[in-house]
């Protein structure tokens, strides 16, 4: 027997209010909360973090930019005061453990908040959800409809290369009992989308290729008909790049996220 | 007795020549700040051992590192023969290690068989620079005339180097034969070739003198030229791998001036500390070679100029015009220029030699030799991190020379000036009122199975 029910995301300023604690913060991130696509990647982390019963809040109107584009850019001081804000924010609350599906944000508050005095348990919603999966919380009874589909991983630098996590999305993805290929370029070899470091606000400089074009034609070089990411940039460089391609029919960019989600039946 | 005197004579030459380039080597990089790397000595140890002494990331290509270990394994056994050379040059015996007996021989052996694998790589290198024209080593504005001819000279000069060592091998074995005496040793490749010389005495010894010759001196020429060189790296690499970043490589350095700053403004009884010495606290990010740290001009010294960061970098492959390796060989003859030059090379620059390279004739790091199009091209996904066998850091320096351009000059790109106000105003990248912020989570269902 389902049902369709609403969900009334929980806040952090009314737990607090209540004189309650999450068992962990999803810091939702300025992608998850504005950009159309992503915020189906949000939505779905939450329909996940429901469906297994965690104690979660978000922070709502009060979660600001962590400043990471802002320092990959070289403006070190807007960081600084985009940190030191949401520091203040996070240990007013008490907060001790967050889970984010961005990777820069991740990198961000897990990496660069410590020296600032700001110091969480940070996880990628990748290992969240591998640990879910471990632990059968997310059964995802024999596959789901991604099962026997080709789907290859597109790996985030700043989940890979600058955090070592390469096997959490995998693992995720084999949940699914799909078929995984690997592009030539993954892992610690994996190619950028070409959004980090600030591009992502910007006109790429002159060159002969736009490196998102590059990294989906080898993405769709695979066969595989999803690429599935756990960066929201890399999400809309990758659909960019797909389309560039005219392939966005046959090709599809999805999160992690949102494929365990669909898969375990979940989707209101 | 004269030719020991020559020989200690040209021993010491070389040896202090080298020991007084290494003291102007120690000055260029100390122009850098000073910077305090911190962390544990036994993951540092760890990593020199894997990456310096072990040539771990190398292995990410396989053909190359197998060459490549040829010549460095036989440059640290080679290296054993050395102190045999120099007891024998300086009192005048004959294979003094000779009486270590059988390991003498094992050791001979090795060295032989060594000796003819650096000969074969080092053609294989050769060819791949010159016929195959791999194209990491040979293009990109920053493969000019010097730091091509530059690998062919180290590369000749290491077969030199080896066929002198057999040429005395040979002569040397041939004349203890003629002269119905035991030679200590074992020589699996110079033995069958003992007849090469002919058997006449007088010029098997001039052979054997030319062969003992060309080795030392050879040695001592190739040991001063190295400051000059990307082969620099043969000693460099350790130091520099051992100060290796150990925190992750998507954290990148925290400005303290400007936590200070911050601080001080938010709380205006908060007590900045002094600068360190010769440290302007009101200077952010990099300019000029004296803005870098120390490890960052380091790095500089050790860069063997591979490509293998330009060859993985996003924008490089897509035609941009950053290319990994030029940052760091720009820096090093940027430090040259200002510091000393090493004594074989006085840094070139680039004006001459490429177009697409837009420098300024400002005496600057940042635009005299890097210009904003380099660094607004990087996407900081650390492949040119990843790829470095020395484990150079090409991304921390693209960064203090961005937050220069930043914070200094205002001169960021306009897009990302715009994105600046956005978060400063929005609280977000983007030009989204904050107030909307918390739209994704209206009307959000489950599906609940029960």
């Amino acid at each position: 027997m389902s049902e369709k029910k609403q969900i009334q995301v929980p806040v952090m300023a009314d737990l607090a209010a209540r004189g309650e604690a999450p068992e962990v913060l999803f810091w939702v991130g300025c992608a998850g909360a504005f950009d159309d696509r992503y915020k189906s990647v949000t939505r779905a982390f939450v329909r996940i973090l429901e469906h297994v019963g965690t104690k979660y809040a978000v922070l709502g109107m009060e979660e600001t930019c962590t400043g990471d584009p802002a320092k990959r850019a070289g403006n070190e001081f807007l960081f600084q005061m985009q940190a030191m804000t949401n520091i203040a924010t996070l240990d007013g609350y008490g907060i001790k453990t967050i889970v984010t599906a961005c990777p820069h944000c991740f990198n961000t508050i897990k990496n660069e908040y410590p020296a600032l005095g700001g110091n969480y348990e940070v996880i990628h919603h990748s290992t969240f959800l591998q640990n879910l999966i471990n632990e059968g919380k997310v059964k995802i009874a024999g596959g789901g409809e991604f099962k026997g589909k080709r789907i290859t991983f597109h790996d985030s630098c700043y989940l890979g290369r600058a955090n070592n996590i390469y096997e959490a999305p995998r693992d995720v993805l084999a949940a699914l009992d799909a078929d995984l290929v690997e592009m030539k370029r993954s892992r610690a070899n994996g190619l950028c989308c070409g959004a980090g470091g600030a591009q992502m606000w910007k006109e790429p400089e002159p060159g002969s290729k736009d490196i998102n074009v590059e990294r989906a034609q080898e993405a769709i070089g695979t066969g595989a008909t999803i690429i599935a990411s756990a960066c929201p940039f890399c999400m809309t460089m990758m659909a960019d790049g797909v389309k560039s391609q005219n392939k966005e029919d046959s090709v599809q960019v999805f999160d992690i996220a949102e494929l365990i989600a669909q898969a375990e039946g979940i989707n209101g | 007795m004269i030719s020991n005197i020559i020989f200690f004579i040209v021993a010491a030459l070389g040896i202090g020549l080298f020991v007084w380039q290494m003291r102007k080597i120690a000055h260029n990089i100390n122009l850098g700040r000073d910077k305090k790397i911190s962390g544990d000595v036994s993951t540092r140890i760890n990593t020199l051992l894997l990456v310096a002494f072990g040539q771990q990331k190398m292995f990410k290509r396989p053909l190359p590192a197998v060459l490549h270990l040829f010549v460095y394994v036989g440059f640290l056994v080679i290296n054993v023969e050395l102190i045999e050379i120099l007891i024998d040059g300086l009192f005048g015996t004959h294979r003094i290690l000779g009486v270590l007996g059988p390991v003498y021989s094992v050791l001979m052996a090795i060295n032989e068989i060594l000796g003819l694998l650096v000969i074969i790589a080092c053609v294989i290198f050769l060819a791949r620079r010159t016929v195959t024209k791999v194209p990491r080593l040979t293009r990109g504005p920053e493969m000019r005339m010097w730091p091509r001819l530059d690998a062919n000279v180290i590369l000749i000069t290491e077969i030199v180097l080896m066929l002198a060592l057999f040429a005395f091998n040979i002569a040397d074995q041939k004349l203890a034969l003629l002269g119905g005496h035991d030679l200590p040793g074992a020589f699996p490749v110079s033995g069958p070739l003992v007849n090469l010389f002919g058997s006449d005495v007088p010029t098997l010894q001039v052979i054997a003198g030319i062969g003992w010759w060309v080795h030392i001196i050879g040695i001592l020429a190739f040991m001063n030229y190295l400051p000059s060189s990307k082969h620099f790296h043969i000693i460099m690499s350790f130091p520099n791998v051992y100060y290796s970043k150990l925190e992750p490589k998507g954290q990148f350095s925290n400005v303290e001036s400007i936590t200070h700053e911050i601080k001080a403004m938010l709380d205006p009884s908060y007590v900045v500390p002094p600068a360190p010495e010769g440290v302007d606290p009101q200077k952010f990010g990099a300019k000029d070679v004296e803005d870098l740290t120390w490890k960052q001009l380091m790095d500089a010294y050790t860069c063997t100029e591979c490509g293998r960061c330009t060859s993985v970098c996003p924008a490089n492959l897509t035609g941009k015009l950053l290319s990994p390796r030029k940052i760091v060989m720009d820096t090093r003859d940027r430090m040259e220029e200002v510091g000393h030059a090493p004594i074989i090379f006085a840094p070139a620059h680039y004006k001459e030699e490429s177009e697409r390279v837009k420098v300024t004739e400002e005496r600057t790091l940042l635009r005299g030799y890097i210009t904003p199009e380099e660094l607004w091209a990087c996407t900081t996904c650390n492949a040119c991190v990843e790829s470095c066998p020395v484990n150079i850091n090409q991304l921390s320096t693209i960064i203090d020379l961005r937050r220069f351009l930043v914070l200094e000059e205002s001169a960021a790109p306009a897009a990302l000036n715009t994105m600046f106000n956005n978060i400063e105003n929005n609280g977000a990248p983007w030009a989204f009122s904050p107030s909307d912020r918390f739209n994704w989570a209206d009307d959000l269902f489950i599906t609940s199975k029960n």
